[in-house]
């Protein structure tokens, strides 16, 4: 008798606990501050709009693109929502990695009903990719340097000035935006740099331009590397991310400033792995619902320098959550920093990465 | 004479002792057999696909089965242009491909050897969509509205009749069922339309069983506007008019290629058989030989500073030799990571040692050494990673040399230099062999201390196999890249057993 009960006690306890199992969804990002404002932007918020769903966060995204591929032919996905750059995002898409989605079906309209497509414009750029976020990678200075007689850096391409600005500088390890500062330098226009970087000419030219320099340039390819560097006065001049100058600025409280001309542009969001399972698929469509919503954009901002994707959530950015600064100035978007950006084109790079990576590191080696 | 019994008896017998060996033998091979499976399933099978994957190929003629058929018979050379039905049995493989977005991959794959093919691919594969395929689906559905429903479709695929179509629908399903999207309610797509009526319109005129739907259709397909496939193409991306574009198709169309090692060793796969690269895109033969260089180079300076030090330690009392002991393998228990971020402020131009050398008055400050970023910085931070594989097999060795050889060379005149040239020297070398061949394997396989100390002429080749394995996926020319340093290692082990001997080699 007494057995009967407690086994319908603890068959009970099971129905129980299966009909409200909650479902897990792992999702994979950068990690450090910028996974911080994804989780008080979206994640903490949709999971207590949602008690059912619980967030598990991985810090992958850097190998985003090798570990999708090994877990299809594996045939075991683990993962559920990926923050990736568009780079990364076109080749997953490609690859039948990332799944195709329709803004306009996935997403929340603007507040004043304009499609989510026009309201993210031109960050969409493939048909796997969800944007969220738009920083720029830009150069940045020490304020203190004794040999620059006072003076302070203006135009980008006092980064290839070594007379009136000596010293060491950092730029990253990858033919990515440096190529085209190179070109921009040389004396091409901004709209023709592709064009002229298609041809052979066009690519020993840039590197000629980068020749210049080389000796005085130590070479990042970590964002944490440069901030590191101007602090500890290793280097004089670097680029990395704008949040990163912020951080090392507004933060960190170091002689910097950032130089905002020619800032590259680009952009970070999510893609949907291929290949998953109804139900984990529909918490997941929940989500990236929620979590690319005007507001929520908007919010992300207040834990982080990067500027929301949708045109729509930048009246909304206001305070910095601890620091109480206003972030709208230090968003690369701002009219006051966005006098001279330089869109980087990811079509172009998708097919020209390799090429000109083997030909950047041979460069290099040499 | 020997009795009948005892050859049975001693038969019997030789079968019982060879039964009773053959127990043992199962039971010891039994003992083995779980490592045996694991590392057969944990390494040798893992490590021989991924090896495997530096020579095949097969997507491309998987996935553009019909074009690279057609390409076999070309001679492409510069003044060669693609025909008419090359472009025909493009789309017919783009079409499907592009049904469950196959055709991406190979344009990524190709695009590893020409540059551009991968958006070529990407364009087209959106913009065969648009070529006028739907106009012939509105209209043979309209003279025949079951043309609409898979089953008509299955019917017409089991007929012999139109085979151009029956293989085309066969290869679709196959690509849909093989992707779980094919089901009874899959709406045949609008190509296979093109294709049917390409069919019907050419086999139109001979007499057959299934004139009712040519009765029907005849009239209509002949009223339809010609698609032409290869104008469509060539304004959707001019470059699929470029030799260049299918002289790259047709050499990587065999299931197995040699372009992967060939790219690894700086040539590339021409028309003419193997060319080499022009200088500037030269790479990875500078980064192998770069690599064998800075593992002999470590290998040497452990090796110098190793042995000293063993020796002071094996000839140190038990008592302070442990506590020596412990101070050598402290770094063994510090994170590898920590030591090498420790190497990062020691030699930055800023940092310690620079610092020190600046205040002693040793160098002044605008000439501050250059000690880390380049093959120095990897060099010292890897010598002091890899020093306790050097100094633990020497002192193990050097513990059992007993010291009174050293002292009945002495007695018997020899100097301390001879002494040991002739008496110590010669009994260490195991420890030596030992010690080298730890430190040169686990280094030239190194990845993360180059990676943060290396800088740009400090880097080896396990960087670029990262590379292509974590961010270019070009997985085929990381796997050859990876059996190329196997091969070496492995050719250089041989050598080593050569002109050493393997079995001089002591771990203690």
């Amino acid at each position: 008798m007494k057995l009967t009960k407690l086994s319908t006690l603890v068959l009970g306890c099971i129905i129980i606990a299966n009909s409200s199992q909650a479902i897990d969804l792992t999702v994979v990002s950068w990690g450090g501050a910028y996974s911080k404002s994804q989780i008080n932007a979206y994640h903490n918020p949709f999971m207590e709009l949602n008690p059912d769903v619980n967030i598990i966060h991985d810090e992958s995204s850097y190998e985003a693109v090798a570990k999708l591929r090994a877990m299809r032919e594996a045939g075991n996905l683990t993962w559920d929502l990926v923050d990736a750059v568009p780079s990364d995002a076109i080749r997953l898409c490609d690859e039948g990695l990332a799944m195709e989605v329709d803004v306009d079906e996935i997403l929340e309209p603007a507040p004043d009903g304009t499609p989510a497509s026009e309201d993210f414009g031109a960050s969409l750029v493939s048909e796997c990719f969800i944007p969220q976020i738009v920083y720029s990678t830009t150069l940045g200075f020490r304020t203190d340097v004794e040999s620059w007689n006072g003076n302070e850096p203006d135009d980008v391409c006092d980064v290839f000035d070594l007379e009136s600005f000596p010293g060491k500088r950092s730029l990253e390890k990858r033919p990515i935006n440096n190529l085209e500062w190179a070109l921009l330098c040389d004396g091409v226009a901004k709209e023709d740099i592709y064009d002229v970087l298609e041809t052979e000419e066009g690519q020993n030219r840039a590197l000629a331009k980068l020749d210049t320099i080389k000796d005085e340039v130590i070479w990042w390819s970590a964002g944490a590397d440069t901030p590191q560097w101007l602090a500890d006065g290793e280097v004089v001049f670097g680029s990395t991310y704008n949040g990163r100058f912020f951080a090392l600025i507004e933060e960190a409280k170091q002689p910097v400033k950032i130089l905002w001309d020619a800032q590259v542009f680009e952009y970070d969001g999510w893609i949907i792995p291929t290949g998953l399972p109804e139900d984990r698929l529909a918490a997941v469509l929940d989500l990236v619902r929620f979590a690319t919503d005007t507001q929520r954009l908007a919010d992300q901002a207040k834990y982080i320098s990067y500027g929301p994707a949708r045109t729509s959530s930048n009246a909304l950015v206001g305070e910095h959550a601890t620091l109480g600064i206003d972030m709208a100035p230090h968003m690369p978007g701002h009219p006051d920093n966005a006098y001279n950006v330089f869109y980087f084109n990811y079509d172009w790079w998708a097919d020209y990465r390799d090429d000109l990576d083997a030909k950047f590191q041979a460069w290099l080696a040499n | 004479m020997v009795s009948v019994d005892s050859i049975i008896g001693r038969n019997s017998l030789h079968r019982k002792v060879q039964r009773s060996l053959r127990i043992q033998k199962l039971r010891a091979l039994g003992l083995i057999a779980p490592l045996f499976i694991f590392i057969l399933i944990s390494f040798v099978i893992p490590i021989g696909d991924m090896l495997f994957r530096s020579i095949e190929n097969q997507l491309v003629s998987e996935v553009l089965p019909r074009t690279t058929e057609y390409l076999k018979s070309e001679q492409i050379n510069e003044d060669w242009e693609p025909p008419n039905e090359l472009f025909w049995h493009l789309y017919v493989d783009l079409a499907i491909a592009a049904e469950v977005k196959l055709h991406t991959r190979v344009g990524s794959r190709l695009n590893y050897e020409k540059t551009g093919i991968s958006s070529l691919f990407r364009k087209s594969g959106r913009s065969i969509k648009r070529f006028g395929a739907d106009d012939y689906r509105k209209a043979l559905t309209d003279q025949i509205p079951e043309l609409t429903s898979i089953d008509y479709w299955e019917l017409l695929a089991e007929g012999t009749k139109y085979g151009y179509t029956r293989d085309t629908y066969n290869a679709w399903k196959k690509r849909l069922i093989e992707n779980d999207d094919f089901s009874e309610k899959t709406k045949p797509s609008d190509f296979l339309f093109v294709v049917l009526a390409n069919d019907i319109k050419s086999s139109g005129t001979t007499p057959s069983p299934d004139t009712i739907l040519e009765e029907k259709l005849l009239p209509v397909i002949s009223e339809l506007p010609e698609i032409r496939f290869k104008e469509l193409f060539l304004e959707t991306d001019e470059d699929w008019a470029e030799p260049d574009v299918w002289d790259t198709i047709q050499l990587y169309s065999p299931s197995f290629t040699n372009g992967y090692y060939l790219n690894s060793a700086d040539f590339k796969k021409g028309s003419d058989g193997p060319e080499l690269r022009p200088e500037n895109e030269r790479l990875y033969v500078l980064i192998f030989s770069r690599t064998l260089f800075m593992s002999v180079t470590i290998t040497m300076v452990c090796l110098l500073l190793g042995y000293p030090v063993a020796y002071f330690l094996a000839n140190l009392p038990l008592k302070y030799a442990n506590l020596f002991l412990i101070l050598v393998l402290l770094p063994f228990w510090t994170s590898l990571l920590v030591r090498t971020s420790a190497w990062k402020v020691l030699l930055q131009n800023e940092g310690v040692i620079n610092d020190v050398l600046v205040a002693i008055g040793l160098i002044s400050n605008l000439e501050r050494l250059e000690l880390i970023n380049n093959q120095t910085g990897t060099i010292i931070a890897m010598s002091h990673i890899l020093l306790p594989f050097m100094i633990l097999p020497l002192f193990s060795v050097m513990k059992t040399i007993h010291p009174s050889y050293v002292r009945a060379a002495k007695s018997l005149g020899a100097t301390p230099w001879t002494a040991f040239r002739r008496v110590y020297f010669p009994q260490s070398i195991p420890g030596i062999g030992a010690g080298s061949i730890l430190v040169f394997i686990l280094s030239i396989g190194y990845y993360i201390t180059p990676e943060l100390v290396g800088g740009t002429t400090g880097t080896f080749i396990s960087n670029r196999i990262a590379y292509h394995i974590s961010s270019s996926l070009n997985w085929g020319l990381g796997a050859a890249l990876g059996s190329i340093l196997l091969a070496v290692v492995l050719a250089l082990y041989w050598v080593y057993d050569r002109v050493v001997g393997i079995d001089n080699v002591k771990l203690g």
